[in-house]
């Protein structure tokens, strides 16, 4: 095994880590407010992937970066509104039943709406430019995403740890009635989550699929199952773990599928995923559960 | 808001409930017109999932074959062919649903599909109904063997990877890495044909790298490839894998001459992967330029309607598929006629001894012991200036 060939595989590693870890905060933002895991976001992933082509076909990239992550935000939102407002008060397990659906119903509508075709991504020459280290050659975005997804991550500590919004947004988390009562409009929070958490998926999507090309109606399932893989490995719930998590996911996945064990690539996850569940159930960042009796 | 979001839901679903009515009864009055005389022929192909660009594909020349010849006569009586579209969503257990629901259907018989381990996993549903299908593109052994009721009209996996195999060797590529989807009865079954000659004729695979199903991340694969040096890979792989796999290739700097099977036989190729597809070499059932009159008719078929035009991906470019889809259905109402019966054990002995020469376009279609037409022909096509360009007509054995 040379150096070079063990950077390249690092590199593809890294990059992959960092869009898994961008969408692997968005679950464990949800689940920290709402207590439940928002099985969706995987595929509002994916339809962000749909809104970038879209865009990009009208627009300079410029302007359709914006869009997509705006588009990506409004979608959110309207899935929280439609979907999980009217069922605020039901049982958590009817919440996540609910996610299914929508998920379903994106993958559907996807179907529908664009076809089973997989669909080519708009290459942003930006990102997209091919840079050659002796025998190493890396697309740019495969160098940036890392960095994107570590300076995002810790912007947005900054934003929960030291912001207004971010008070508000811990007092959601610890307990809703009593934030309520000391007069933070809950609603309005949990919106702000998902803005947050569908802007992250939108911009993990833009270093995910222009690395990849292609989109298709069910490009959302497998790394979206795996993002919340990672989430849960870092301690559902915590910001950094849900990153460190996601770099976890991205680099045993290319490694073992480096090895030539590819067979198993998928499997590891879901493998990681019990052993965590058994070993430390609240994961590497997670919280202390302190149940209230 | 509330209420009038369930007033709007009411609306909505008033609305498409009427429509349905709408639909269901002009179907109807189609069927009562015909006074009984409608026979239906099943389509099994996947219009969504992984293979859903190549059933969409698929479908295209069936829907032209059936408007060739909208009609069979059976004991002097002419029937009107209604084609009973399922989708079996490119998935091996919702294959077997909509085998039932083409069974539940009384189809006549079925033709179909694009990928073969749903046929496979659809086959068995079909002989216990006793009812014959046609295989259209589904190249692994197993469709046929052992399955009486299941036949084909394109040429087998062994086949095509022993041409893809001399065609490496002949152009001088003794070294060769193989790309294998595990648990896709396609690739795994071509790779391994392709494997056997490969090895026979001298031939080193320096590297075999494997990935599962959905995958989109290839470039820990392809880093292994570029780390060992081949020139050439194999990789036939069911088609939504091709742009990924060229262009994270592209990005790693790996220049290599891909081979690939019939499946990459897709305009969708040149479109994903751009400049990276320049030179892919790949086999498939039917070239254009073999049969004139049938190109003919068949660009003006999809240049007649635009939805034609638009599934055909706004080109009028014939696929090998396409070819066999429309032999398929040929085939099928050929044996329909010479059974002169709608049972399906008739119709099964009449495809197994019929010989049709006239009418089809991919060569004459008999069929062996297993079901297989005996084909030993393949057209090789190179990827050239963003078209699918003909190299050579390969022709083995008898």
């Amino acid at each position: 095994m040379t150096i070079s060939y063990f950077f390249q595989q690092l590199l593809n590693g890294l990059s992959l880590g960092g869009a898994y870890a961008l969408i692997a905060i968005g679950y464990t933002m949800v689940y920290g407010i709402l207590r439940m895991i928002n099985f969706a976001h995987g595929d509002v992933f994916m339809m962000a992937g749909y809104f970038a082509i879209y865009s990009m076909a009208a627009f300079p990239w410029q302007l359709s970066l914006p869009i997509v992550i705006i588009g990506t935000i409004v979608l959110g939102v309207v899935i929280e509104r439609i979907a999980y407002k009217p069922l605020r008060t039901a049982p958590r397990m009817s919440v996540m039943i609910s996610a299914i659906g929508v998920s379903y119903f994106l993958e559907n509508l996807a179907n529908y709406l664009y076809t089973a075709m997989p669909q080519s991504y708009p290459q942003i020459d930006i990102l997209k430019q091919i840079h050659t280290f002796g025998d190493i050659t890396v697309s740019r975005v495969t160098i940036i995403a890392p960095i994107i997804t570590i300076v995002l991550t810790f912007l947005l500590m900054t934003l929960v740890n030291h912001t207004k919004l971010g008070m508000a947004m811990r007092a959601c988390s610890k307990d809703q009635d009593t934030a309520r009562i000391m007069g933070i409009k809950v609603d309005r929070v949990i919106t702000m989550t998902f803005v947050i958490g569908c802007g992250l998926a939108a911009i993990g999507s833009i270093l995910y699929f222009t690395d990849r090309n292609t989109v298709q109606p069910y490009s959302g399932s497998l790394p979206g199952l795996k993002c919340f893989v990672a989430a849960v490995l870092g301690g559902i719930g915590s910001i950094p773990g849900a990153m460190v998590g996601g770099f976890i996911v991205g680099i045993s996945q290319i490694a073992i599928t480096a090895a030539g064990y590819s067979v198993f690539s998928d499997a590891f996850t879901f493998v990681l995923l019990i052993f965590i569940l058994i070993i430390r159930p609240t994961g590497i960042f997670g919280e202390k559960a302190t149940d209230k009796v | 808001m509330k209420r009038s979001l369930g007033l709007l839901l009411a609306t909505s679903l008033i609305a498409t409930s009427l429509v349905g009515c709408g639909e269901s009864s002009s179907s109807e009055s189609a069927q009562t017109a015909g006074n009984g005389d409608v026979i239906k022929i099943g389509v099994f192909e996947p219009k969504t999932g992984e293979n859903g660009s190549g059933g969409a594909q698929e479908e295209l020349g069936i829907e032209f074959a059936h408007s060739v010849r909208p009609t069979v006569t059976v004991d002097g009586k002419e029937y009107t062919i209604e084609l009973d579209w399922q989708d079996n969503q490119s998935d091996k257990t919702v294959a077997a649903t909509a085998a039932q629901k083409l069974i539940s259907d009384g189809c006549v018989g079925v033709i179909g599909g694009y990928g073969s381990g749903t046929c496979i996993a659809a086959g068995s549903y079909f002989s216990d109904a006793m009812i014959p299908a046609i295989g259209t593109s589904c190249t692994n052994t197993n469709v046929t063997l052992g399955n009486d009721y299941y036949f084909r009209v394109c040429y087998l996996d062994p086949f095509q990877g022993t041409v893809m195999a001399d065609w490496a060797i002949e152009q001088g590529y003794t070294e060769i890495a193989i790309i294998d989807n595990i648990g896709n009865e396609y690739t795994s079954g071509l790779v391994q044909t392709f494997k056997d000659e490969y090895e026979a004729k001298g031939g080193t695979i320096v590297t075999a790298e494997t990935f599962q199903t959905n995958e989109s991340d290839f470039k820990a694969i392809l880093t292994n490839i570029k780390n060992s040096g081949v020139k050439a890979i194999f990789a036939p792989t069911d088609y939504v894998y091709a742009p990924l796999l060229l262009n994270q290739a592209a990005d790693l700097g790996l220049e290599v001459q891909w081979i690939a099977g019939d499946t990459w036989n897709n305009p969708v190729l040149t479109e994903d992967a751009g400049d990276n597809a320049e030179g892919v070499v790949l086999d498939c059932f039917y070239a254009e330029g073999g049969n004139e009159e049938f190109d003919a008719a068949f660009k003006e078929w999809i240049n007649s309607e635009s939805k034609y035009l638009e599934a055909n991906l706004g080109t009028d470019n014939i696929i090998g598929n396409q070819a066999m889809c429309y032999d398929a259905y040929m085939v099928m109402c050929n044996a329909i006629e010479s059974a002169n019966s709608l049972e399906g054990t008739a119709i099964r002995d009449a495809l197994a001894s019929i010989t049709v020469e006239d009418g089809v376009i991919g060569g004459t279609v008999v069929f062996d012991e297993n079901g297989d037409a005996k084909k030993n022909t393949t057209y090789v096509l190179e990827v050239k200036d963003k078209a699918f360009t003909f190299v050579e007509e390969v022709t083995h054995g008898e």
